[in-house]
């Protein structure tokens, strides 16, 4: 049997003391998968991915990454952790002001010594590896441009290759098309897609649009008002579950439209 | 075909009338109008108000003070031109001026360089102490509310009338004021890189350099920028106090009543802001 590569046990997360954001989570994630997740605005999808590398600490419950128990984890070992997992955001999260290579190269700090990264030395073959990324991704023409001269689905495949440096295990995308153009949006998500597939890196992203989702992962999490209401595969995955998962009724969501 | 349509169309409006009817504008909503309306005018009355009682109190002559206006403008152009005499202390009022510059670079500069280490505590970016980042803040409030007039009052008792007052004067009120400004810039334009470096495994230290520099340089020269056009300013007025610069001169020339040389200094001093308020533009232009 394969030992998840991710484990969700019973774990609730309440912001302030008052914001209930998650409610009794529970959920396993193999090697491998691409898992999308569904959901309302503020019904906690950011939160779950937030909570797995760190950036928010759980209230209740653990989280397993690589069999052991992150939500009680140090700061060196929550150092561990995040190093193993690369997360892609909506807004790219750049250092604008720097060029595309030294953003990419971002993705190695982890791996180096507080102060060694933060004069910036990087090894050879780490620049080496960073300029196969980006060529991988399409941009090498890009490599020595500032960051905000670049469009929007440039600056998410940066994203996506600075990630990559860090040779993740698991690839957390918080809407990593919400703010594209829908062929742009198609660029990034086969990328993912492809990197998923052909590096053997297991994806779990935030979705907004349900059509993209079913399209792309291999299995569906549901979540309304911070607890799971649907896990499964898209094939199952009925339109009546979905108008559930919005909480609205037929002819109310955008896909309804003709 | 067409009662299709039509159908269709009832259909749509039915459903917004419905959705209108669910939502029904509260009362609140509507009279947020009005409310902006009453606090334009009660704040204009206040201002009014205030003014009357503080005109009363300091039994200030509100007439007669415009109208000695015309007269005081007058007497000032009769005595403020510089002459003979004026020109010829043009080279002491450069170089006092000179001096005044310089020291207000130099405070400028190594107050920006303290308030910025300091201000990476009280950001929320590197994650400090919930209790350190609040201290940082309550003594950079302290150091920027007391005046740098009165900061130079107080280092006159330990320091005497010397440079080196003037210098801590300025040095601790910049020193303050900077460090909210940082503190606040930093917050501002780092906080979604800094998020996404955390992400990747980097440390405090790394993000620092890596995203919280890079980010908010161009902010900070030219807040540093601005600073030294005000201390120059400034430097004038301690000068007096601390009889040093270009203020100790113009205490001078104008106790013994030699307004020329005394409009001579002021002219100077006008014509160095604005030369540095000229170069400091182009600078940001260019880091921007
Ligand atoms: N830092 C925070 N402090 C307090 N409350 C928060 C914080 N972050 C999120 N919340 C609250 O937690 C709930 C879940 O938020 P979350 O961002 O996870 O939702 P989401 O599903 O990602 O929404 P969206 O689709 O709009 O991004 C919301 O009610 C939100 O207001
Ligand atoms: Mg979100």
């Amino acid at each position: 049997m394969i030992m998840p590569i991710l484990e969700f046990r019973n774990v609730s997360k309440i912001y302030d003391n008052i914001t209930k954001a998650l409610t009794d989570i529970s959920f396993s994630v193999d090697e491998g998968e691409f898992v999308s997740i569904i959901g309302p605005s503020g019904s906690g999808k950011s939160t779950i991915l937030r909570c797995i590398n760190r950036l928010v600490d759980v209230t209740q419950g653990s989280i397993f990454f690589d069999g052991h128990d992150i939500s009680q984890a140090d700061k060196k070992e929550i150092r561990e952790v995040r190093k193993k997992i690369g997360m892609i955001f909506q807004h790219y999260n750049l250092v604008d002001r720097l060029s595309v290579i030294e953003n990419v190269l971002h993705g190695r700090l982890g791996y180096k010594s507080s102060i060694s990264g933060a004069i910036g030395y990087y090894t050879e073959e780490e620049k080496e590896r960073a300029f196969e990324i980006l060529a991988m991704l399409g941009l090498t023409e890009q490599a020595y441009k500032r960051c905000d001269e670049l469009s929007g689905g440039q600056k998410q495949r940066v994203g996506i290759a600075r990630s990559l440096m860090q040779e993740p295990r698991l690839l957390l995308c918080d809407e990593p098309i919400a703010s594209l153009d829908p062929s742009s949006a198609k660029v990034i998500m086969d990328y993912l897609s492809d990197i998923n597939r052909t590096m053997k890196i297991t994806c779990i992203a935030n979705l907004h649009q349900v059509d993209v989702a079913m399209a792309y992962a291999k299995r569906i999490i549901g979540i309304t008002a911070g607890q799971i209401v649907y896990d499964g595969p898209p094939g199952d995955l009925s339109k009546s579950k979905i108008y559930e998962i919005y909480q609205s009724e037929e002819g109310e969501l955008i896909t309804d439209a003709k | 075909m067409l009662s299709e349509q039509a159908e269709k169309n009832k259909k749509a409006k039915d459903n917004i009338e419905k959705k209108m009817r669910k939502a029904p504008r509260p009362e609140a909503q509507t009279s947020v109008f009005v409310i902006r309306k009453r606090t334009f005018t009660l704040a204009f009355l206040g201002l009014f108000v205030l003014f009357t009682v503080s005109a009363l109190v300091t039994e200030y002559d509100v007439i007669g003070g415009f109208e000695s206006l015309p007269k005081a403008v007058a007497w000032m152009a009769k005595q403020f031109i510089p002459d003979e005499k004026a020109l010829s202390r043009l080279s002491s009022i450069l170089s006092k001026l000179m001096e005044t510059a310089l020291v207000s670079v130099a405070v400028t500069v190594c107050a920006a360089t303290c308030a910025f280490f300091f201000s990476l505590f009280g950001t929320k970016t590197t994650k400090t102490h919930p209790l350190l980042a609040r201290t940082v803040r309550i003594v950079a409030a302290f150091f920027r509310n007391v005046p740098d007039v009165v900061w130079a009052m107080l280092l006159l008792f330990s320091f005497g009338q010397n440079i080196l007052t003037g210098f801590f004067a300025l040095f601790f009120a910049t020193f303050g004021m900077m460090t909210r400004a940082f503190i606040e810039t930093i917050d501002e334009v780092s906080a979604s890189c800094v998020e996404a470096l955390y992400a990747t495994g980097a440390t405090s230290l790394q993000t620092v350099f890596n995203g919280v520099i890079p980010s908010s340089l161009p902010e900070i020269v030219s807040w540093v920028l601005y600073m030294i056009e005000t201390n120059i300013r400034s430097s004038t007025l301690i000068g007096m106090l601390t009889a040093t610069g270009i203020g100790y001169l113009f205490d001078l020339y104008y106790k013994r009543m030699d307004y020329g040389s005394a409009s001579l200094v002021v002219i100077c001093i006008v014509i160095l802001v604005i030369a540095i308020e000229t170069i400091s533009n182009k600078i940001r232009k260019v880091i921007m």
